[in-house]
């Protein structure tokens, strides 16, 4: 009998002593990623004073993720077209297809989807190289040449992600209001002048379009400083590296859903 | 100007509470080509790294150029990287870039030299280390040896007084072996750096090296010119010089006694 409370006890203090282990790191390394946030800011000065290193890591983050947004954007946009003409013409008011389409795109799933496809497709690039760069000792090395990596290599990177992200944000939905287009004037005949006119009537700029603009900056934020965090604390490892970009994919996704509700709820609170 | 380009007294470090090095005394005198030897975990990595300023000492004095390392500031750190060059174990060169753009880099970096100038640098370097005819492979495209002399001709991009090796004969083959050796004794002579290795390649090393500290267990167990150690009748120099699998340091890991671990406890192994 002693001897199971003896194990009993043993047992919850190793859980305990697990539980405030992890407790222990988890904030050690929301501190770690706090700090480097704040670097990367610091030493962003190389970004922009040598903005041609910023333009180089848009083509590897933006130009690149281009075919996988311009055609998620096109089918989601006719998904979209078909259901909502579905809803739509049960209350015979499917004119006001172009707005359910347009709408549904610049405020969530022009900035959310697109920032999801940017995470997996981009972000995990990103993490995936920067942790490689370390196993291989590249930003040793660089640090060794008395050159800052995370103002050489990071920095850029960041930016870089932050200017593409709205960027591909709106063509992803300016695909996606042409995918409506089709399908709902081209194939199902939906009355072309109230497509347009009433979704140029109905989007206003501020409200919708802005709105989606700072959605989708804040979300490539996110997105890029968790690739880069993940990738500069990976452990320098074949697995260090799987295990850093599995990690950004996940945590930017769900950051990205979270904020969007966030954001959401304080910008399109009390709107008609 | 001091005869020596790095001098340590006293030099201790510690990763947490492990105490990784004890009162390490160790000089470098320019010109010359210093080896440190020792079995691997000795702390011999750590030294360099001390000597870089990856890491500051715990305890102790360290002089890189007349400058304490410990006092230094980042921007007073990577002013004096200026005149470091590093080599690392597999070259860590940018697999982003050619071979021309690699040794290009720190010049581009540090300096505001026209293009022009830039390439007859570049080519120059890459003719001391016998590669101008691959400036413009990508580093996936070299072998071994050929990616560590790459690595090396941008160590001296911006003719440093002072180049640090970690492992520099590592995974090379016999031919790539002796050019590396001749490589690192040469470029030393004729651009008057201080070169200082670490490494466990006891025969290639001693070719060329002018002076040796053998490190065990974090502190420095024997010191010499290449005969000297050649010659050393210490227990573990010896081993360490001919390659001995027992001795000082024990072919096997400690454990329980064998009869233990087969369950013959009470019987003599």
């Amino acid at each position: 009998m002693q001897t199971i409370w003896g194990w009993g006890g043993a047992m919850l203090r190793r859980a305990l002593e697990n539980l405030g282990n992890r407790t222990i790191q988890g904030i050690w390394r929301m501190g770690f990623a706090t700090r480097f946030f704040f670097a990367v800011l610091m030493h962003s000065g190389t970004a922009f004073r040598r903005f041609g290193l910023t333009i180089r890591e848009m083509y590897f983050t933006g130009v690149l993720s281009l075919i996988i947004i311009l055609v998620s954007g096109l089918f989601v946009g006719m998904v979209l077209g078909l259901q909502g003409y579905e809803t739509l013409q049960t209350y015979g008011s499917e004119e006001a297809l172009g707005v359910l389409v347009a709408l549904s795109l610049v405020r969530e799933l022009g900035p959310v989807v697109a920032a999801l496809l940017f995470a997996s497709r981009a972000g995990s690039a990103i993490t995936a190289e920067i942790g490689l760069m370390k196993a291989t000792e590249q930003l040793s090395a660089m640090e060794m040449m008395a050159v800052d990596p995370i103002a050489r290599v990071v920095a850029p990177r960041f930016w870089a992600g932050v200017i593409s992200m709205p960027l591909l944000a709106a063509l992803f939905s300016a695909m996606g209001v042409l995918g409506g287009y089709l399908v709902g004037v081209q194939l199902i005949g939906v009355d072309e002048g109230s497509f347009w006119a009433q979704m140029q009537s109905a989007v206003d700029f501020e409200q919708d379009i802005l709105n989606g603009v700072i959605k989708s900056v804040v979300f490539g934020v996110a997105i890029t400083a968790i690739a880069l965090f993940e990738g500069y604390d990976a452990p320098p490892t074949a697995e260090g590296v799987s295990g850093a970009t599995t990690r950004t994919v996940v945590t930017s996704s769900l950051a990205v859903l979270a904020l969007d509700f966030v954001l959401t709820a304080f910008m399109f609170r009390g709107l008609n | 100007m001091s005869d020596n380009l790095i001098e340590n007294r006293d030099l201790s470090f510690a990763y947490s509470d492990r105490l990784v090095l004890r009162g390490v005394n160790l000089s470098a005198r320019r010109g010359q080509v210093i080896a440190i030897m020792g079995n691997s975990g000795c702390g011999k990595t750590t030294l360099l790294r001390l000597i870089g300023g990856a890491i500051k000492p715990t305890q102790g004095s360290l002089k890189v150029d007349g400058i304490e390392m410990g006092g230094l500031d980042e921007a007073g750190l990577y002013r004096l990287r200026r005149r470091m060059g590093m080599l690392f174990q597999f070259g860590a060169l940018f697999t982003d870039m050619s071979v021309f753009e690699n040794v290009a880099f720190p010049m581009r970096e540090h300096t505001d030299l026209p293009e022009e100038m830039i390439r007859d640098l570049v080519l120059m370097k890459l003719n001391a280390v016998g590669l101008r005819g691959a400036q413009d492979l990508l580093p996936s495209e070299l072998s071994g040896g050929m990616a560590r002399r790459v690595a090396l001709a941008r160590s001296i991009a911006l003719d440093p007084a002072l180049i640090l090796y970690d492992e520099p004969f590592a995974g090379l083959d016999p031919i790539s072996l002796g050019v590396t050796g001749n490589l690192i004794r040469r470029l030393t002579d004729t651009l008057g750096l201080t070169s200082l290795l670490v490494t466990h390649d006891v025969q290639e090393s001693l070719k060329i090296v002018d002076y040796v500290y053998f490190v065990s267990e974090g502190v420095i167990v024997a010191e010499g010119t290449a005969d000297e150690i050649r010659a050393s009748e210490l227990p573990y120099v010896h081993q360490f010089v001919h390659g001995e699998a027992d001795g000082p340091v024990p072919f096997h890991y400690p454990a329980r006694t064998y009869a233990d671990d087969l369950g013959l406890g009470g019987r003599n192994a």
